[in-house]
């Protein structure tokens, strides 16, 4: 075990895919000398060269492109988008190219391509530089969705993206680059598509995913001090979803508050809503609850706090559940 | 920027290779692509750029530069009337070629032709839904196509019928996307012909990636066979982002990759102007990459300058532009109509400078193919034509659990569970189709 900050743990896990993988390597904006913008890549053009580590043109759909056209001569590319913002314009390379090159060829060709999103709020940032474009890309076939929490997945769960045959988005929450937390690097959490239940609870589940998980566990922690016990599950892939496990805590619970800073609307709360209602529906105390970012762009950072969702927004959903 | 300026300004490219220091030491009317072929002296003045080279040992090929103005600017061998004009740079390419790859020239053309021609009916008939007409780029297909090795990559938009021809494709595969039976068709790793398409441009990104893999190849194993990659887009598509992206990665990277532009002059219904209004490849020299503007109409000029482009990148000296200018005769897809957004006086004009009636008459002024030649070549694309025709009608559909079985290549639990959602319905459904069958077997 060893401890380490989610930003060294993404680090040492890229060291270990470059080390492990000769086709593997990293292109982006800055990753190289500069180590990226949150340092991330730090060190590693030192250790494995500008051809392993790539410093690319600033050309969002030039990355994402090229890196298809790589993987199409079988290479393993893991892409930087430097900021959550700045993805959309290699949105039409990653929703009708890269997305579907596996099914328009009938299956015979695939396109492992990583994609790591530093994405979310909390940073008191500006504009474009804190958004969580999840459910754009959720909502699109053949695309895979993980997002790591903490320290221990963050190092494996990089590792297990670039593993992958299918492209892979692999969004790290921003604001937790600096969490620390223990890592094991001898043992695998195993398979990166399922949730973890991250606090056990009986009368409520509340299912969150990336940087939202320490405030969910914070609420829990809180509303156990009012006497209620809730249950924390942290999603960790956002597509596929393991509806397995929300389902299982739910049947168990009779709640479900679903947790993200994206907007709610159109949101992945809204498909777990109603997959576990249907799921569920016998088990269900209360309609499924949803805390999320407002419909509106990412506010400045100045009136961020009233966007993103707290511990007081998440006791407040599930006060609402329990009224019920 | 001049040539000359550029090198002094210390282009990292002017210290690469031959392109850039044999230009800088050439004047414009040293180009050989132009100095013997009567093209205009004054094109070449406008261009402050400076074209030159010959091959030499270990060195890319004669070297041109992208500043060619002017539609009487471009490379041409073969001209409107059959007549063979010399070229130093580019006719060593063609002198190589035998009568009977002269004649193979022809075939294939032809071939994509009666192809298009029968492919269109099967449109007009509700066969397709629908076609994309290639009629009047035959030349500029190829030509292009034929000066790729086994180990070159292309990647078409969506209109290379006689590309795919000259890559092995059974051109009835093609058809398997306009009838909507799979969004694919073929194997790309069997035939070095990637899927077609549809999102303009986005395809020249994959083609520079997949060249920079090629390069990593090299590096990494010197015995890798050295191979080029060839990025076909259209005038329309030049407007596009990806286009611009793709230059300048390929150019950074030195990508083996030969962006081959077919200006048919028309994206849909809006004419060339709206898209550039220089030549497309003048672009060439902001990328400070070698353009070469050739007749797209003109198949031997087109395998030609194709060719030394190709060997150009396989070399290592990085990407060339093409511009083969041509003409689509046709309509966009069948489902527009050119009469609504051209004259016909244009269309006339350029039925003069068809591809195809000008090698004819060279074969024949050449005594290289007589009226046998041509009456069995017109039996045997009758034979292609039936052929497809009789593929075609053969595609009965596509099965919805082959879809659901390629949206990932690894397990996914949401397919799965809609997958099973889908076999118990259409199983509940089977139980009513029985039972309706049986009712009316009985009724009988």
């Amino acid at each position: 075990m060893k401890t380490m900050t989610m930003a060294k743990a993404i680090n040492e896990g890229l060291r270990a895919t470059l080390a492990n993988d000769p086709k593997s390597f990293l292109m982006g904006e800055d990753i190289g000398a500069l180590g990226g913008v949150y340092r991330v890549t730090e060190g590693l053009k030192k250790e494995f060269g500008a051809h392993r580590v790539m410093d690319t043109p600033l050309a969002e759909s030039g990355i994402v492109g090229t890196a298809l056209g790589m993987a199409l001569r079988g290479y393993r590319p893991i892409c930087e988008i430097q900021f959550d913002g700045f993805v959309f314009p290699a949105f039409n390379q990653i929703t009708t190219q890269l997305a579907k090159i596996h099914t328009r060829s009938d299956g015979q060709l695939s396109a492992p391509v990583v994609i790591r999103i530093p994405y979310g709020g909390g940073i008191g940032s500006i504009e474009h530089h804190s958004e969580s474009p999840e459910a754009l890309f959720a909502h699109t076939a053949g695309l895979r969705i993980i997002t790591p929490s903490n320290a221990n997945d963050a190092y494996w769960m990089i590792q297990q993206a670039v593993q992958c045959q299918d492209p892979v988005i692999y969004f790290e929450p921003k604001r937790r680059y600096w969490l620390k937390g223990e890592v094991d690097t001898e043992n695998s959490p195993g398979d990166p598509f399922k949730a973890h239940v991250v606090r056990e609870g009986s009368e409520a589940t509340l299912v969150v995913y990336g940087p939202l998980v320490p405030v969910a566990l914070a609420a829990a922690t809180a509303a156990a001090e009012d006497g209620h016990s809730v249950e924390v599950i942290d999603l960790r892939s956002i597509s596929p979803i393991d509806f397995d496990a929300v389902e299982a805590s739910v049947n168990k619970t009779g709640r479900l508050v679903v947790a993200h800073e994206a907007p709610t609307f159109g949101g992945i709360g809204g498909e777990i809503a109603s997959r576990i209602s249907e799921r569920c529906f016998y088990s269900l105390e209360a309609p499924a609850i949803r805390v999320g970012g407002f419909h509106m762009p990412y506010p400045v950072a100045s009136v961020e706090e009233h966007y993103l969702p707290d511990i007081d927004r998440m006791l407040e959903a599930l006060d609402r559940a329990f009224a019920f | 920027m001049g040539a000359a300026q550029q090198a002094a300004n210390g282009s990292s490219r002017a210290d690469a290779g031959p392109a850039t220091s044999a230009g800088s030491a050439a004047s414009g009317a040293d180009s050989p692509a132009r100095s013997q072929s009567g093209r205009s002296e004054s094109a070449r003045s406008q261009s402050g750029r400076s074209q030159a080279g010959r091959p030499q040992s270990g060195e890319s090929p004669g070297v041109l530069r992208s500043n060619t103005v002017g539609s009487d600017d471009s490379v041409q061998l073969l001209d409107e009337h059959g007549m063979l004009h010399h070229d130093g740079v580019f006719s060593p390419y063609i002198d190589k070629l035998s009568p009977d790859d002269l004649r193979g020239f022809y075939r294939d053309m032809a071939f994509v032709r009666r192809f298009d021609t029968e492919a269109t009916a099967l449109q007009r008939q509700g066969e397709l839904a629908l076609w994309v007409p290639v009629v009047g780029q035959e030349a500029a297909q190829i030509g292009s196509g034929r000066a790729m090795n086994k180990a070159d990559y292309a990647f078409p938009t969506y209109r290379e019928h006689g590309v795919a021809l000259t890559r092995g494709l059974d051109l009835a595969d093609l058809l398997k996307l306009f009838r909507g039976v799979s969004n694919g068709g073929w194997d790309p790793r069997g035939t070095n012909f990637h899927l077609y398409t549809l999102v303009l441009a986005a395809q020249t990104l994959h083609a520079v990636g997949y060249a920079m893999g090629i390069s990593r190849d090299l590096a990494a194993d010197p015995a890798t066979e050295p191979a080029a990659v060839v990025a076909y887009f259209g005038d329309g598509a030049s407007s596009e982002g990806d286009v611009h992206e793709s230059m300048v990665f390929a150019s950074s990277y030195d990508a083996p990759v030969v962006f081959f532009c077919q200006n048919n002059h028309w994206a849909i219904s809006v004419p060339f102007e709206v898209q550039s209004r220089i030549p497309l490849v003048n672009r060439a020299s902001g990328y400070d990459i070698p353009g070469i503007r050739v007749d797209g109409n003109d198949v031997l000029a087109v395998y030609a300058v194709t060719q030394w482009a190709l060997e150009h990148a396989r070399n290592g000296f990085g990407p060339v532009l093409i511009e083969a200018s041509t003409y689509r005769v046709g309509a966009h897809t069948t489902a527009d109509d050119p009469t609504k957004y051209r004259l016909n006086a244009e269309e006339e004009l350029w039925k003069t400078k068809d591809p195809l009636q000008r090698l004819e008459t060279y074969l024949r002024a050449e005594k290289l193919a007589d009226d046998g030649f041509f009456e069995q070549l017109k039996s045997d694309a009758d034979e292609l034509a039936a052929h497809v025709r009789r593929a075609t009608l053969a595609l009965d559909g596509a099965d919805i659990r082959q879809k659901f079985a390629s949206v990932y290549a690894q397990a996914h639990p949401l397919v799965a569970e809609e997958l099973a959602w889908f076999e118990n319905y259409e199983a509940s459904f089977a139980d009513a189709h029985t039972q309706t069958s049986e009712t009316q077997g009985g009724a009988a």
